[in-house]
């Protein structure tokens, strides 16, 4: 976690603090120079952004405890809405933005090793005896989350919606998982560098940077025939910048993540982009797919509460017996 | 620790000892206020956390069965890998003040070095080292031994983690024994098993239950280099401090709280208990 001092001298440059989770990066390090440069060009005004990443429930907690980040850009809805319970973001955050407030998108896909020697092409392969998953642990970790819950949503409608069933499956693949990493590159680390598993389930965005990273022609990406919608989500946080004085910049550097050259720079740094344009000529980088929704678990809330609060069905799963 | 000179007679008992050295009352108020706002202020903070559900809630959130688990891992890993330290930490320890060899101090700065490197770092070495495609995980993998992702995993962590402590209690106190009392009880006809336990080992255990305690006490909590050794399966090498930040990230800062006070007070019984042999050790040796 970093977060750069910043003087409140009247003729230094606007600073803003960009409280946002690991994957991204190397994301915002490009959209900063470009946002940067167009607020000059605009305004004639400097401004300066400072970066902190972490973990998306940890940078959450953060916000709540006191670090004056102007703007949070997290992994899941659910981490923005706990910073709002605390009064510091306006209630109806995920309304102030188009597309619920989240830009771009990424998804839940495979990653397996060269020739796909365990033949794995969906998540009903993720359940056969013999094979090793790594996935981190949803507990600790937002990317995990959106993987239980991608293989819930298609136990479920496997087992034609019967609850018991489809939560059996979800515990067999689990059940083939030999480390629960707490967060989403300590398990690319686990499948890529420590050679553990035949399958890694977990972001989109992280499979194709492991990818870029050992070369090409090591690992592969399968995406099954149904996953998730991950929708990270941005919001301003009022009682910062109200004290701070820079809604103004704020709004607007939010607001900026949506044009085309953020996007297509979202696209370049393997983020789902959510404008047409964009999403037209990376087609062929990001393939359709069958993906569901939060809303198909009723969203974050009752999500969190049903599957991952202490008692939830994934502490079930490690129930002996 | 510190033996307190018995009072003889019927001296009315002083709240303090009358010291030649001026400047009690400014060190001693600076050490109440640090002490205060260092150490106790943050437990004081931290064992006010967990009640908001009342006691109930407070031991609901500890005998869960997951919970119980992890705190058994992380003080029984603790405890077994500050024992084994005891033992190797002494050697290292004897051989560093009792030996001139090449590359002595080169030695004696590496064992230094787990205080110095982030444990995050350390975790990811040994990792790396212990993993089924490592070095050491390679060779043991067709024994069917499995460090790496295991309860083992736990302890070779704390192993690393603990050492240094253990040598660098043990290692003054030995520098300082004259070696001239192991030659004295040689000419008084002791073997040289008996020279050890009776002569060196009596100086030594104080040291050696220092040791002992702060390199317990770093790996009941320690968290960084566990993390990516131990596997974190939930009720076999899920260890309690990651229990505690798993809560904090479902925002349940009471249960977080609760196992920390646990942890707390498991800790001050077991420094208490090391504590006690202390002194009956000190009482017992006339010292």
């Amino acid at each position: 976690m970093l977060a750069l001092p910043r003087a409140s001298l009247a003729a230094a440059p606007a600073t803003l603090l960009n409280a946002s989770y690991d994957p991204t990066r190397e994301f915002y390090k490009d959209f900063n120079g470009l946002f940067v440069a167009d607020w000059q060009r605009k305004t004639g005004q400097p401004v300066r952004i400072n970066q902190s990443h972490d973990g998306s429930g940890k940078q959450a907690r953060a916000v709540v405890d006191g670090l004056e980040a102007d703007v949070v850009t997290l992994a899941l809805a659910y981490d923005v809405d706990a910073i709002a319970a605390k009064g510091l973001i306006a209630k109806n955050w995920q309304s102030r933005l188009a597309y619920n407030s989240a830009p771009y998108t990424s998804t839940i896909v495979f990653v397996v090793r060269k020739g796909n020697p365990k033949a794995i092409h969906d998540w009903i392969d993720l359940v056969k005896a013999g094979v090793k998953v790594i996935t981190p642990n949803p507990k600790t970790s937002g990317g995990a989350r959106w993987a239980y819950l991608a293989a819930l949503g298609y136990a479920t409608k496997r087992n034609g919606g019967d609850a018991t069933r489809a939560l059996g499956f979800v515990r067999g693949i689990y059940k083939n998982v030999p480390v629960l990493d707490t967060g989403a590159r300590g398990s690319t680390t686990t499948f890529v560098q420590r050679g553990i598993g035949d399958v890694l389930v977990g972001w989109e965005n992280e499979a194709m940077l492991a990818i870029d990273e050992v070369g090409p022609g090591k690992l592969e990406i399968v995406r099954p025939s149904m996953s998730i919608l991950a929708e990270p989500s941005v919001a301003v946080v009022d009682k910062v910048v109200d004290k701070r004085g820079s809604r103004k910049l704020a709004e607007a550097y939010l607001r900026f993540l949506y044009t085309e050259g953020a996007q297509e720079l979202a696209a370049k740094r393997h983020f789902r982009p959510r404008g047409q344009a964009v999403a037209a000529r990376y087609a062929a980088k990001f393939p359709r797919m069958n993906l569901i929704t939060i809303a198909a678990f009723g969203g974050w809330q009752k999500a969190q509460a049903r599957n991952f609060a202490d008692g939830g069905t994934f502490d079930k799963i490690y129930q002996p017996g | 620790m510190v033996a307190l000179a018995p009072s003889i007679g019927a001296r009315p008992a002083a709240w303090r000892e009358p010291s030649p050295l001026p400047g009690f009352h400014l060190a001693f108020g600076f050490t109440l206020t640090y002490v205060g706002v260092i150490i106790l202020l943050p437990l004081a903070a931290l064992v006010a956390r967990p009640w908001e559900h009342g006691l109930d809630g407070f031991v609901a959130a500890i005998v869960q069965p997951r919970t119980l688990a992890a705190l058994r891992l992380s003080f029984v890993a603790a405890t077994m890998a500050a024992l084994v330290n005891v033992v190797l930490g002494l050697l290292i320890a004897w051989v560093l003040c009792r030996y001139e060899f090449p590359g002595r101090r080169v030695v004696d700065a590496l064992v230094d070095l787990p205080f110095a490197l982030p444990t995050a770092v350390a975790g990811i070495a040994l990792a790396s080292l212990y993993g089924p495609n490592g070095w050491i995980g390679s060779l043991l993998e067709p024994l069917g031994v499995k460090v790496a992702y295991t309860p083992l995993g736990v302890f070779v962590a704390l192993l690393a983690v603990g050492l240094p402590f253990v040598v660098r209690a043990v290692q003054p106190v030995l520098q300082d024994l004259d070696a001239g009392y192991e030659e004295a009880a040689k000419t008084l006809g002791a073997t040289a098993p008996q020279s050890l336990w009776r002569v060196v080992m009596p100086a030594l255990a104080p040291a050696l239950i220092t040791g002992f305690a702060l390199a317990f006490a770093r790996g009941a909590g320690e968290y960084g280099s566990v993390i990516f050794i131990a596997g974190n399966m939930p009720g076999v090498s899920e260890i309690a401090p990651l229990v505690i930040v798993t809560r904090l990230e479902q925002y349940d800062y009471a249960g977080a709280a609760s196992v920390g006070v646990a942890m707390l007070a498991l800790s001050l019984i077991a420094l208490l208990i090391t504590n006690a042999a202390q002194v009956a050790l000190a009482r017992r040796g006339g010292r």
